[in-house]
Parts: structure tokens; sequence; C-alpha cells
């Protein structure tokens, strides 16, 4: 820690000493309390005492802990232990509240009060307090604890539509965070006045007004984030030059629609196909063995990490694991991924107000996905950073899940949700509190300075793990028909979503379990307090599914029932507070109509730059290069991952003789039941593409992804894909200028994607998008750079012949495989150098693939003992990565590589040119792989070899001759802050 | 044949490493069965501890770590499982206790346990903070201290293993006590550095325990717990040198089943 206040802040510190912090209601008796401190504390190494520890001298005492109702794992936890170890429960309004004190020696109050605001709490959900030594010794130890100040329960009300013009109907959604469009609530506001006259409202004493139970569920339905609006809109595109075109649903005509083209592709050939279940699910499921089927998903949480970092992670993380938990009748969880883009961690510029600096952003983030993933016994198989200026306002934070589910559980198809008109609905896990109160909603508009602190949750991996765990016993034993996760808008979402298989169900909110007292109607059915899956039960299976629940502590809540009535009603105690039919809730939204425009921008050439002049200048342009934020090796911080919990992760994510480098695609088996078939992940993104082109940047993230499970060894033919957009606003607005270029960017991407995945036989299987990835901070607007991340699952026949970048022997020969043009825009060698122009790598999807075909058969008859597919700062980074991995010494001439074009030094050592590949072949094996690649052009052009140096020449010119090692410490930083 | 040797892996309250643990006692022909805590403090459970040879306590992050590593589950343990757990031992019963599950074990007092006599259930050391830098995945090697008596180490001499914990510094009251106890042969297992000796430097020694403390066994040598995850080590493509050691690697048993096995054959 007191590291961390020197090199963040600054300030020069001496002793920091913690005291963690329990405090108990109802208050224990003075031996209880002493037999407390005495186990908390255990033998050796930590002192417990009621009341104070003696403390000795400091200069300030800084305390911390949680505001109320903001989610308490720790006090949770002690709780269990105190009521186990006293043999008694603290009963009803009993609890154990968590915090922790730093002692702070060297530092003025002030300097006390920055460390406790920058580095140590997070005011948006933790409290402060700040104690000079003199101070804090005179006053008695504090009791107050962040109980919940309850209410009574607060009645549904009703909000008036009808009278109200378009500013007030805009007033209205500002205010209630509704994030509805002022069109969106005429459309409510007539449908309320027209069911006026069905009998079934008046019977229930509904009006001609939406009650706010139903107006916060009507908005929960129809936000951005729930329903993918704009994915769904009819877009006019235009280009200059052609007509204008009209799009009705991206998603249809370029995500659904490869995806039915793929999968009509695989049944002509295969007479089957091997996609289970896409789309309509919570995560796309692909075959994988005989046994079980895989899952995955990946989401983003973006806004709520924007306010707090470690929060927003966590939930980012154990939220998403509830997607493939939740798909089917749910999946065992295998893997993790994660992939954030910050702004610079060393940033020394201006910070609007109402942004944390990049570094505290990914502190936190890393700490939360840490700490979620770990916790949970989920290893992470990819993660990677991505840096830019731009990412300032918003951060993305991409999480990620693979699971497995058994091809039949309890006799029936696992992927196969079947909830009927009858079944209980039965909420199971967390209780409900305000915690993430319109987090659908807030994460649907831009970031403000007033942005909710109740929109942010904390995820509880512990919590999350036990309903897990209970979940799979009672999918096993067949207890439920159907299952999901209560994520975006709570049970609005959930019960809403699962009600359209049944056709309808009714609820009593007023029998959800509750944190405290005092919500309303409406802030029970929307609230996103984490930790929660909602099922659908046979009424026959409900008494064995409660019994089972109580036995695992884990809490489950009959709260009404699945029908066929057509409407969702929704009811506290005997009372009716909203009736809404199930089509107009799903499908009653207008059609949002948006305007695209590309102004093709003419490229500007790139000035070239002269080669090095000598080894030596190249070899320090190789080393600044090497360390960018965006090349280096992250492997130390990547470490507290935990990557091998399950004994299943076969190529891990970072390998070589100093397993420093990041392997291309990670490689795990499926189960430990005796199948070597497994699974490889990879994920390629490119944001600095769409400065020039958005079809080249979600192209570039395609390829690249793909060629990586290839270079691992997997199967070209199974190879499935994931989409996760995140976009600056594409919507018009006054602060929004180039809002039809945005969506421009929006369709351009998507044709890329459908081209490149077509070709490729790579069907979507799932995908999300976050369309809101703006700042506006003091008048100052931040987009992000439109940003389409491709993560692929692929199966691997046997685990056993997965190829890494790892060249074994000395005098193995390196083959570049694929042409290479000049290509630096958007590059990692165009920011190095502040080159706005260039062309940017474009990849042509048909001409590529029968190479991949050739390389992938190669490599699956062995005759490849290493494989890389280049990517991000070209061959210089590739050259490097593959002599690091193997230990070995590696001499290369880019002279014979295959090109296109005339293409300099900077083309073909630091250009991105897509679709190549490395291959480390033994000399015995060259010619029969040079066989299988006659197709494609390819070269040798170097060889491995036993000494320690990398050099890389252009003909005669030498580029780089430099120690391996020395690149090396460059690339890891060694000796500055990680 | 005799029946096979019957293993219970409890589960629950963020444990997670019962699969993969359950594998490697099955390679080595054992039979598992897996069982809820709150069905064994309930006593509901199908079989008594007694009706089993072998407990192992396996990693993860029972409640979350929370306060300590292993202590509320410690805690409860006591609470609910003590007489039975102290009638099996009594039996001659086994216990692995491998990352969480050491650290629960210590915290239950069973490890390092008594000098004499029957387990007492005081705790006499800690798994504290690492030195450096917390919680860390990655693969060092470890040996067995040739004057232990622990039954789990016969036919294991060193091994390549993934240590992943935040929580592993063994610690006791004195330098003095630690010296006892390495000369009782009870401080099982060492990192080790490249030259095969007890190490104290990160990262082969990820957590910097004095004298490299691994493992520790108790008195009787019949349980063990150790910090680095011999379960994570049973297929040689587990190894990171698998895609440059294929050959050598494929020659040989995984080097963490030998620990299950000596565990499991032991009388």
């Amino acid at each position: 820690m007191a590291g961390a206040i020197r090199t963040h802040l600054g300030i020069s510190i001496g002793a920091v000493r913690t005291r963690d912090v329990f405090h108990v209601e109802p208050a224990l008796s003075a031996a209880d309390a002493a037999r407390v401190a005495s186990e908390f504390a255990g033998p050796v190494v930590r002192r417990g005492e009621v009341g104070r520890v003696d403390d000795g001298p400091f200069d300030v005492a800084v305390s911390v802990g949680f505001k109320p109702g903001v989610t308490d794992p720790v006090g949770k936890s002690a709780r269990v232990a105190i009521e186990d170890l006293l043999g008694r429960k603290l009963g009803a309004g009993g609890a154990v509240y968590a915090s922790r004190v730093y002692l702070l020696s060297g530092v003025s109050r002030d300097q006390a009060t920055r460390i406790a605001t920058q580095l140590l709490a997070n005011e948006v959900i933790e409290r402060v307090a700040v104690q000079p030594f003199a101070e804090w010794q005179a006053a008695p130890p504090d009791l107050s604890v962040p109980r919940v100040v309850e209410h009574p329960p607060r009645p549904a009300g009703t909000v008036r539509l009808r009278g109200l013009d378009d500013a007030a109907l805009a007033r209205l959604s500002r205010e209630r965070l509704l994030a509805l469009s002022v069109e969106e609530l005429r459309t409510l506001r007539a449908f309320f006045e027209r069911a006026a006259s069905d009998p079934a409202r008046a019977r229930a004493g509904l009006g001609a007004d939406p009650t706010d139970v139903e107006l916060e569920c009507l908005a929960q339905t129809w936000s951005e984030h729930c329903k993918h609006k704009i994915f769904n809109a009819t877009i006019t595109y235009r280009e200059e030059g052609k007509a204008p075109e009209e799009i009705r649903s991206l998603f249809k005509r370029y995500i659904q629609g490869t995806t039915s083209a793929v999968d009509a592709a695989i049944r002509a050939r295969d007479g089957t196909s091997w996609l289970v279940s896409v789309f309509h699910d919570n995560a796309g499921v692909i075959a994988a063995t005989g046994r079980y089927h895989l899952v995955y998903k990946v989401e983003t949480h973006n806004s709520p990490s924007a306010l707090d970092p470690y929060g927003g992670a966590i939930t980012g993380i154990v939220g998403v694991n509830r997607d493939p938990f939740g798909t089917g009748l749910g999946a065992d969880l295998l893997s993790n991924v994660w992939g954030y883009c910050f702004g610079p961690p060393d940033w020394a510029g201006q910070l609007p107000p109402g942004l944390l600096h990049p570094r505290r952003v990914r502190d936190g983030v890393h700490h939360g996905v840490i700490d979620g993933g770990n916790q949970s016994g989920i290893p992470y198989g990819r993660g990677w950073e991505f840096f830019d200026d731009r990412f300032l306002g918003k951060p993305l934070v991409y999480c990620g899940t693979v699971g497995r589910m058994p091809v039949r559980s309890a006799g029936r198809p696992t992927e196969v949700k079947a909830a009927r008109p009858g079944d209980r609905i039965v909420m199971v896990g967390g209780r409900i509190g305000k915690d993430g109160i319109h987090g659908a909603t807030f994460s649907s508009a831009e970031l403000t300075e007033e942005s909710p602190v109740q929109a942010v949750q904390i995820g509880d991996p512990i919590t999350q793990k036990m309903m897990f765990d209970f979940l799979l016993e009672a999918r096993q034993a067949g207890l439920y028909s159907s299952v999901t996760d209560n994520g975006a808008g709570g049970l609005s979402s959930s019960v809403g979503e699962m009600a359209r298989q049944p056709g309808g169900a009714w609820l009593d909110l007023s029998l959800a379990p509750l944190k405290y007292q005092g919500l309303a109607p409406w802030e029970v059915l929307v609230s996103e307090a984490q930790e929660r899956m909602t099922l659908a039960v046979p009424p026959a299976h409900l008494p064995g599914f409660l019994e089972l629940a109580r036995r695992r502590e884990v809490e489950a809540t009959d709260l009404g029932e699945f029908t066929g009535s057509g409407m969702l009603e929704v009811r506290w105690g005997r009372q009716v507070v909203g009736l809404l039919p199930l089509d107009f809730l799903h499908d009653g939204d207008p059609e949002l109509r948006i305007e695209a425009e590309w102004k093709a921008r003419a490229p500007v050439p790139a000035p070239a730059q002269a080669a090095p002049s000598s080894a030596a200048e190249g070899n320090a342009l190789a080393a600044r290069f090497l360390a960018r934020d965006n090349l280096r090796s992250s492997e130390l911080l990547s470490r507290a991952y935990d990557h091998e919990v399950k004994a299943l992760t076969v190529v891990k994510p970072w390998i070589g003789l100093h397993r420093d480098v990041p392997s291309d695609a990670s490689v795990f088996m499926i189960a430990h039941d005796g199948d070597r078939t497994g699974y490889a992940l990879a994920e390629g993104v490119f944001p600095t593409y769409s400065d020039h082109d958005a079809w080249a940047m979600a192209q570039a993230g395609v390829d690249l992804a793909v060629r990586r499970v290839i270079a691992a060894g997997a199967r070209a033919d199974r190879i499935a894909a994931l989409d996760n957009y995140c976009w600056p606003d594409p919507l018009p607005g006054e602060k929004n200028p180039d809002a039809r270029e945005k969506a421009a960017a929006l369709v351009r991407a998507s044709r890329g994607l459908a081209e490149i995945c077509i070709a490729y036989g790579v069907p979507l299987i799932s995908g999300k998008d976050s369309m809101k990835n703006d700042a506006v901070v003091g008048g100052r607007r931040i987009s992000i750079p439109p940003t389409l991340l491709a993560s692929v699952i692929a199966i691997v026949d046997d685990v056993r012949r997965a190829v890494t970048l790892e060249a074994a022997q000395p005098g193995e020969l390196l083959v570049l495989v694929g042409e290479t043009r000049q290509e630096l825009g958007g590059t990692e060698w165009a920011a190095a150098r502040g080159l706005a122009g260039g062309e940017v790598p474009r990849t042509t999807p048909a001409a590529l693939w029968p190479g991949y075909q050739a390389v992938a058969r190669a490599i699956g008859d062995g005759l490849v003992q290493a494989a890389h597919a280049v990517g991000r700062g070209g061959l210089l980074h590739s050259l490097f990565l593959l002599a690091r991995a193997g230990g070995l010494g590696l001499s290369a001439d880019l002279g014979p590589s295959p090109v296109k074009g005339a293409v300099d030094w900077e083309g073909r050592l630091l250009g991105e040119t897509t679709g190549r590949f490395l291959l480390a072949v033994e000399p015995a094996r060259l010619d029969p792989l040079r066989a299988a690649l006659r197709a494609v052009p390819h070269a040798v052009i170097g060889a491995f070899d036993a000494g320690a140096r990398l050099r890389i020449g252009l003909g005669a010119a030498p580029l780089v001759d430099a120690p391996v090692d020395e690149l090396a410490r460059a690339w890891k930083r060694e000796g500055r802050p990680a | 044949m005799s029946r096979p040797v019957r293993v219970l892996i409890p589960v629950g309250f963020g444990l997670n490493c019962e699969e993969e643990t359950s594998a490697a006692f099955r390679m080595v022909g054992a039979e598992v069965e897996l069982v809820h805590l709150t069905d064994l403090f309930a006593h509901r459970a199908p079989r008594r501890l007694a009706d089993y040879q072998v407990l192992a306590m396996v990693g993860g992050f029972s409640y979350g770590d929370h306060i300590a590593g292993g202590l509320v589950l410690a805690t409860r343990i006591r609470a609910h499982l003590q007489a039975e757990l102290a009638a099996f031992l009594a039996g001659g019963g086994r216990v692995l206790g491998i990352c969480n599950g050491f650290q629960t074990l210590t915290r239950l007092g069973l490890l390092p346990g008594p000098e004499a006599g029957p387990p007492d259930f005081v705790p006499r050391a800690a798994l504290t903070n690492n030195d450096r830098l917390g919680y860390r995945d990655a693969w060092v090697r470890i040996a067995v201290d040739p004057k232990t008596r622990s039954v789990w180490t016969r036919g294991v001499a060193a091994l390549d293993v993934p240590s992943r914990h935040g929580e592993g510094k063994f610690v006791v009251e004195s330098s003095e006590v630690l010296a006892r106890l390495d000369q009782r042969g009870q401080l099982a297992f060492r990192w080790i550095d490249a030259a095969g000796h007890p190490t104290e430097a990160w990262p082969e020694n990820p957590n910097g325990s004095a004298l490299g403390v691994a493992g520790v066994t108790d008195s009787t040598g019949r349980i063990l717990g150790l910090m680095p995850h011999p379960d994570a080590f049973l297929y040689p493509w587990h190894h990171p040198d698998y895609a440059r050691r294929r050959a050598e690697l494929e020659s040989k048993e995984a080097g963490g089943l030998a620990i299950f096995r000596a565990g499991v054959t032991a009388d």
C-alpha cells in the first residue's frame, strides 16, 4: 500500500498499518466479543481486540466502510462465522458490517485526504473518515454502522402521461431516468389511453395512465440495453456516388442472416449442423463431444466500471457468468475471458471533472475481475488490454464465459427451456435492494457528472457460487423446466422474457425477499441486485426444489406463476399494480429510423521514414516499440488471475521458455472424462482501424481471431464467433453532430463482419452491443472509436496436438505465409510515429480462406512445430515473440517475404497486413509443408539457432541485431511500474 | 483385490477444486464421493466420516477468503464436525489439504498439531500474506523433505506444480518452533530453486516462507497440507513445457499423481 501511495500519488509516506474492523449488531457480550476477536485474529500474525487495538503513534487514521445498502460480502461471511462460533443466530435485525482503518505515518491531514479519496476509497460506494492522531485518540471508537434507514413499504403510484406536451415528456424521461424517447412515450400514452376501455384493466382498478410499475417495466424492456433498438432500426445508408439504401435491422440482415447462411452451408456439406442453439437464449451453444455442448457469451460492463471500476468490473464478470448458466437448463462454467480498453495509464494531461484517472480505472477493473473470477473458481483463458486516449471518457470492460452443458440432463436435452403454464416463478439467490436500480436505462444514456450512484451494483462471487452449486444439483435432479438470469432490468426482464414461452405470468412483488424495507413495488421489479436467477419450477417439484435450496443455505422464493393469459400481471399482495399484454411489452415499441452517411476518406499517403542506418539504431527503435502500452508484456499483472483451476487448461495464456509470451490462442480440455477433444479461444480487436474504415476494423478483428485458433491447431470447420460492438452514440443530438458517420460506421462494420464470416464459414453464435460509449463532461464530448471485438471458440480434435509459438530446436526454419502490402494506416507503428495517413490493412476474405484451410491441414498433419498469427505490431513484434517463446536465437531476412505492390522496410517490418502466419518447421518437414502450401504465397524467411540474438535484415541491410533478453527487458518494462 | 480406498471430498461454500481432485484420486484407483458440507454439518450425508479412509480438503475460495483464508470454513467445521473428525483421525483416517484446504486445516489446528498425542484443534501456525505481489498463478518446483514421515510422500521426490495463492507464507511463533518442526520432519514439502535446494527467494518461493516451507504434516504423518496444486498436474500436457518437451513429458507419469497414490496406498 505504501508503495502504491508513493508511485501513484507521489506522496512520500512512512508506515501504513491496517485494521480490519467488524461492527456486530445486536451488540455481543464482552465475553462473546472477545471470543470472536480471538477467532478472527488466529495465532501468530494478527491481534484481535474488542474496542480499539492499542495503536501506538501514527499521524492520520483513515476509516473506509461501505455506504448504507452497498453489498458487504465480508460482513456477510463474518456473520456466518460468528453465528457458528457462538452457536446462535444474530436474529432478523442482526448484521455484521466490515470496514477497514488505515493508520498512516509521515503524512499531513490533507495528504491523507488525498490518499483516502484517490486511492483507498471510492466515495460513490464508500464512506470515508480522516482523523489526525490527536483527534482519533480523543474520540471514542466509532460505533456507527451503515444501516439502511428502513421506511414502510411505499405504495405503487400512477404516472400521468395524458396532457403532457413533448417538452414535459422529455423532462419526465430524464428525471425518472427512463431513457425513453418522446416518440416512445407518445406510443405509451396512446396505448394506455386505448387500454383504459379494456374491462380487465378496469377490474384491476387501473386507468388510462400507466402505474409507475408499468412505466418502469416498459422502460427497462424497451431500453437500448435490453432491446437493441439501434440494431433493429431501419437505417437509410448513404454513400457518395451510390443510391441510398434502406436496411431493415442490421441484426436480422448481417448477424442472423450471416449465421443462417453459414448454417445452411454446413448442412449442405455435412448433412447436419454443429450449431445447437443460437440467438434466442442468453448465450450461443455449439456441439463439442458426445457428452457435452459448449456455451459462450461475452458482455461489456462499461458505464458502471467508469463510475466504480472495482464494483463495475466484478459485476461484469460474475454477471456474464450467469449468461451461460442461464442458457438452456444451465451450463457448468469452464473459463472466463477479459479484455479492456483504457486511457493511457500514465496519462498526464488534463482530466475532465467527473472522470477517474485511467490508471485508477485500470487498477480497479483488474482487481474486480481478478476477485470475481478467482473466487468463482473459473480460470481465465484470454486477457488483453488496449490503450487509446479516447477511452478516457468511457473504458470498455469486456468479460466473457465459456460453459459446458451435458447433452442431456435428467433425460432432457439441456439446451431446451420448457416453461409451461402452471409452472411456478421462483427467484433464487441474493435479496433485492436498491442497488442497480436503472442500470439498464442508465447504460443506455451517456455518462454525465450526475450519473446515479444507485446504478452501481457490486457482485458477490461467493453468494453466486453457492447458488450455482445448488442449481447444478437441481438441474441434474430435473427439478426445474427453465432458468434465466436477473441482470439488466432485474425481475422485469427475467420474468417478462421467460413469460413469452408459456404465454403469460403473474407475480406478487410483496413476496420478494428484500435486503431492507422501504422499496416501492417498481423498485423491487427493476432492481438489478446481483446473484439472482429466475426459474420455472413445475408445481410437483416445488417442495423438493425449495427443500434442497434450504439445505444448501440458498434463498429461494415462490413469487408467482407462469400462465397462458397473454399478460404480464404484477401484484403487490392483493392489489394489481401492473397489467401489460406481452405482445405490447415486447413488440410495441415504435420503429426507430436512423440516418447514416459515409464519407470515404481519400487515403493520405504516409510519408516514408528512412530505414535505420545501423543495427544499433534499429535496436533502439525495436526496444522503444516493443515497450509501447499496446505491445508490452503484461504477464506480471495477468498472473494475479487464476488460469488453471479445474485442471483443464492445456495451452495457457502465457507460454514459452520464460512463460511470458502471450499465446495466440488458449486451449482447454472439456472434462476429465478421457475425451481429448478440446476447445481454443482467441480474439481480435483493432479500434484504431476505425479512424480509416470500420469495415476494415471489423474484418481485421475476425481475421486475427480466426487465424489465431487455426495457428493453435483448431479445426478450420468448427470455428464460431461472438460479436461485441461498442460504439459511440449513432443517434443525433445537439451535442452529437457526427451521429450519421457513427451510424455509417455501424453499417460498414456489420457488412464487413457478414462478408468475412460467410467467407470463412464462421457463424455468429452470440453477441452484444453497447451503443452509448460517450462521456459529456465539462461541456466536452469524448467518443470512443467504433470498436468491434471478435471472440472465437473453435474445436480442437486432440488437445495433445495443439501448437504454440514455441520453436523447440535450433535449425528449425521459419516460414512466412501470406502476402504483405504497404499497410500502415491505423497501425501501432502509425501511432508510434504520430502518423494519421496511410492505407488501413484490408482483408480479402474469399481469397484468403483456402490458404487458411491449407495451414490448418498442415498443422493437423503434424508438419509444424510452432505457429503464430501476425497481428498488431507487425512482423517485428511477431519475430520477437517467436524468438522469446522458444528461448532460441532467430535470424530472419524480410527480403524474400511475398509482397503485393511496392512495400518498403516499414511495410514489411511494421505493417499489419492481415492474413499472415509464421510457421516454425523442422528442416526434414519443409518439403511436405511447402507441398501443402503450394497454392498459398509463402517463403522461408529465417531460421532458429542456438544463439541468443534476434537478427532481422532486409537483404544486406540489418534492421535489428540485438540480444533477445535485452529486447525482453524493454518489452517487460523491467524496473518500471507494471 | 481388496475394496478400493474410499475418499470423501466435501464441497460447497466456495471450494472449487473438487473436479480435478476427484479425477486425481480416481486415476490412482480410489473411489471418490463428493458430499456437500451442508449435509455433513447436518449429519444427513449418506455415510459417516468413519466410513472413508481419506478426507480431502480441496482448494478454492471458501467464503471468499474473507477475514482470512480458510477461517470461516474452519470455524464452521469446528462447530459442526469436530467430534466426528476427531473420531475419524483416531481411527487412522488420512487427510490431504491443498491450498485453501491447507489453510482450513491450519486454522482448525490440525496442522502442524501437537507434538504428540491426538489432535487438540489448537491453531499453532498461520498461513499469512505472501511477501510479494499477493495472489499469483505460476509453476514452481517443490521437493519432499527426506526427513519427513508423511504417508503422502512415499515414492515422491521433486515435482513441478502450479502455485496459486495469496496467503501461503507459513509462520509459527518462533524460529525455535520452526526448527523443531523441521527436525521432526513435519515440514514435508519445500519450494526449491534450480539447483534443487529449498529456497526463500521469489519467484521460486512464491510466498517467502522461511526454510522454503510449501507443505506441512502433523506428528503422525497422516495429515498433509500443501499450498501448491498437485491436482493441476495430472496429464503430461498440463506441463507448461509440453510444446517443447513433448516426448520427454509423455514418457513418464504426470508429477502430481504420485502424492495421491501415496496417500491412497498408505495403510
